[in-house]
């Protein structure tokens, strides 16, 4: 009976110390389920769901002050991903927080620009490069269509623009489903 | 790269088994010949287009020379409209791919954009050249001394040629040649085993120009300091055979073997290709110089031989014309940028019920929507099918799960699984199950007792693995840098309030100082 409860005793402890050991040595710093959800928004960084930025929006999710489905660059594929990630019912794009676009990105009218830098210090991934009274300039493959620049210029020589489709942005069509029901009978 | 240790090897199921080195094993390439997984027996309609000896069909009245021939980007013109412009003159270029070059001399009539010989029947740049009839080349540089010329300066001119592999994946000739002098190649395989149907270009070439390919592969074998050279023909090229050997031993280049390949389709791919002379697998994702083995089409060869001797850039090709919408099927050596409709006319034109136009062959080639695009870099075959040709014998049913497919995969995938991932979008799936492995050779199509067109769901699946690849790459970055950003911010913010945090102080201890001076002034004046 003693030897029993003696053992009891010490494999507890032993057990206790391991996990307390375990619970320092190995603690997770930053949420993973933010990091998840972080991962499978657009990092447009347009502030369009109401939050400063795409992870300010995953932070929110994960603590449930934010529906799924204010991300309008994400649209519906972005919904259903986090859907399926959290569990959650799959619903349609807050149409408050705007429609789905197809990808834009923006550039800057050189002769236009009196070289202010208030888009420079609107640019949430530091994509315009320029100097206070020089000619600024958006750098395109790091632009990514969050439009913020526009409001702050203040002689709109800023102007949106679609993103270049041409045959090297090619993709294979999906091929036409088939109807086998019809075909069977 | 790390290279995995060679002599350890983990087998299905966690065993780990002793092999010698597979570059070892390589080194004995074309000694023995080994079988890869499934693979067809197709009929070979070659003969058709055999007939007669290949020509240059008379100079078109126009030539479209699209500036995309290579994988890699768009080339760069360097002529505008109104330009004179000479024979092999360069006419484009985009680093790190290979020059593009005007076919012959003439006058540029504009640079536009023109429908491509492309999968997708878009659109894309073009130089547009009106023959001058007087075919004068520019001022050419041959290298005539290659024993005394370095690999650097042959892997130049190989560049500057505009050369690029002419089997069908055009991947910039030097390029490969560089990568391949970095893995210490030891043998180079000559790809002549042209095993889809109807195409007999490379077999014609091989008929009626073996010492240029010898000499072609021995130029390659120095570029590369490789040791060996293998020419692999296919078995029913008995006189091909014969026209190397003989070639090989006038050059008294004992190093070159001409080895026969049974005829399985897809035999002439580069990975069943190396298996069947190896009987190893190159890994997936990797190349074969991971087995120390460069693999070039005979064509390819044959093209170096002529821009490093005569220093003629790449601008005509061996191209067939050929299937049953054609009256007299052929070869020609045609030059690039010949619409096709030009080539059809050379061949007696079409005959009355002629359907689909396709390029290449008939199990990897893809439609075009009309004869006016050019001949590239890239087009081995011109097929004309009549309606009967492309009926299809029955609608697409569901999948059975037969297995037929999975059984006829030369890169051992499992195409249903794949299908369903694909239809389904089930990305990450797909990936692991290796559908960026697919060679879309066509036999899990061919074979289908449901007739689904396995390939074009395969060849959507590898655009959006691509596409999402290119995407997630795009995100991280932007993560990437609007954390930096915000991080800059935070710092800026707590230095300032840092330094407001000392002006204030500064502020604090001078009005101390100066209360207290005054204090003792006001003493000294009381005292």
């Amino acid at each position: 009976m003693l030897i029993a409860i003696a053992t009891l005793t010490v494999l507890g402890l032993a057990f206790g110390l391991g996990l307390g050991w375990a619970g320092i040595r190995l603690k997770v710093k930053t949420d993973p389920v933010v990091d998840r959800i972080d991962a499978l928004l657009p990092q447009t960084q347009c502030g369009q769901c109401g939050f400063p930025g795409c992870r300010p929006y995953a932070e929110a999710i994960s603590k449930e002050e934010a529906d799924i489905n204010q991300c309008p660059p994400g649209g519906e594929a972005g919904i259903r991903a986090l859907a399926d990630l959290l569990g959650r019912e799959e619903k349609p794009l807050n149409p408050e927080n705007g429609e789905e676009k197809s990808k834009t990105v923006v550039v800057i009218d050189e002769l236009r620009c009196i070289g202010c830098t208030l888009c420079i210090q609107a640019c949430p991934v530091d994509a315009i490069v320029g100097a206070a009274k020089l000619m600024h300039t958006v750098i395109e493959s790091e632009c990514t269509g969050c439009n913020l620049c526009l409001p702050p210029c203040p002689v709109d020589c800023i102007d949106i623009v679609e993103v270049e489709t041409g045959i090297r942005q090619w993709r294979s069509p999906r091929p036409a489903e088939q109807q086998y029901l019809a075909a069977a009978r | 790269m790390a290279q995995p240790p060679a002599s350890r090897t983990t087998i299905p199921g966690g065993r780990t088994m002793n092999y010698a080195d597979p570059v070892e094993i390589a080194r004995e390439a074309g000694k023995h010949i080994h079988h890869f997984h499934g693979g067809l027996r197709l009929k070979h309609n070659k003969r058709i287009s055999c007939q007669v000896p290949v020509e240059r069909p008379p100079l078109p009245e126009l030539l479209v020379v699209p500036l995309l021939q290579h994988a890699g980007d768009i080339a760069e013109p360097f002529v505008n409209a109104g330009d004179h412009v000479l024979k092999g003159q360069q006419i484009g270029l985009c680093e790190p791919c290979a020059a593009v070059h005007a076919p012959t001399s003439g006058t540029v009539e504009a640079v536009e954009d023109r429908l491509m010989t492309h999968s997708s029947g878009m659109t894309g740049p073009c130089v547009v050249i009106r023959p001058d009839g007087k075919d004068q080349w520019v001022e050419l540089k041959p290298i005539k001394d290659v024993l005394n010329t370095s690999s650097d300066v042959l892997i130049q001119q190989l560049q500057d040629c505009g050369m690029a592999g002419l089997g069908g994946a055009v991947f910039p000739t030097h390029a490969k040649a560089l990568d391949g002098r970095e893995r210490k190649i030891h043998t180079l395989i000559l790809n002549g085993a042209e095993c889809e149907p109807y195409i007999s270009c490379d077999e014609m070439l091989m008929r009626e120009q073996p010492e240029k390919i010898v000499l072609g592969a021995r130029i390659l074998r120095r570029a590369l300091g490789a040791e060996h050279v293998v020419i692999a023909i296919e078995d029913q090229m008995g006189a091909v055979q014969k026209a190397l050997t003989y070639a090989a031993e006038c050059a008294e280049c004992k190093s070159i073997s001409v080895v026969k390949v049974t005829k399985i389709y897809p035999e002439g791919g580069e990975r069943q290709l190396i298996q069947v002379l190896t009987g190893l697998e190159v890994p997936a994702g990797g190349r074969p110089s991971d087995l120390g083995l460069v693999c070039q089409n005979v064509a390819t060869a044959a093209a170096v031989a002529d821009a490093v001797l005569d220093g003629k850039p790449l601008i005509e090709r061996y191209i067939t014309v050929t299937g049953n919408g054609i009256a007299q099927p052929r070869n020609f050596q045609a030059l690039i940028g010949t619409p096709f409709s030009h080539l059809v006319e050379a061949c007696g034109g079409y005959t009355g019920d002629v359907a689909r136009l396709v390029v290449g062959g008939p199990m990897m080639g893809y439609p075009v929507s009309s004869d006016a695009t050019p001949v590239v870099k890239a087009a081995n075959c011109i097929l004309a099918l009549t309606q009967k040709d492309i009926a299809t014998p029955q609608a697409e049913m569901p999948c059975i799960r037969c297995g037929e497919c999975s059984r006829s995969c030369p890169a051992t995938l499992l195409p249903q699984q794949l299908h369903l991932q694909v239809k389904n979008s089930m990305w990450d799936e797909a990936q692991e199950y290796g559908l960026l492995a697919c060679i879309e050779c066509g036999c899990c199509d061919f074979v289908c007792p449901s007739h689904i067109p396995l390939v074009q769901w395969f060849r959507y699946g590898k655009g959006q693995l691509r596409q999402r690849s290119i995407e997630t790459q795009a995100t991280d970055l932007a993560r990437e840098r609007f954390e930096a950003r915000e991080a800059r911010l935070l710092r800026k913010k707590q230095e300032r309030a840092e330094k407001m945090a000392r002006r204030k102080q500064m502020l604090k201890d001078k009005a101390a100082q100066r209360e207290t001076t005054e204090k003792t002034a006001g003493g000294k004046a009381d005292a």
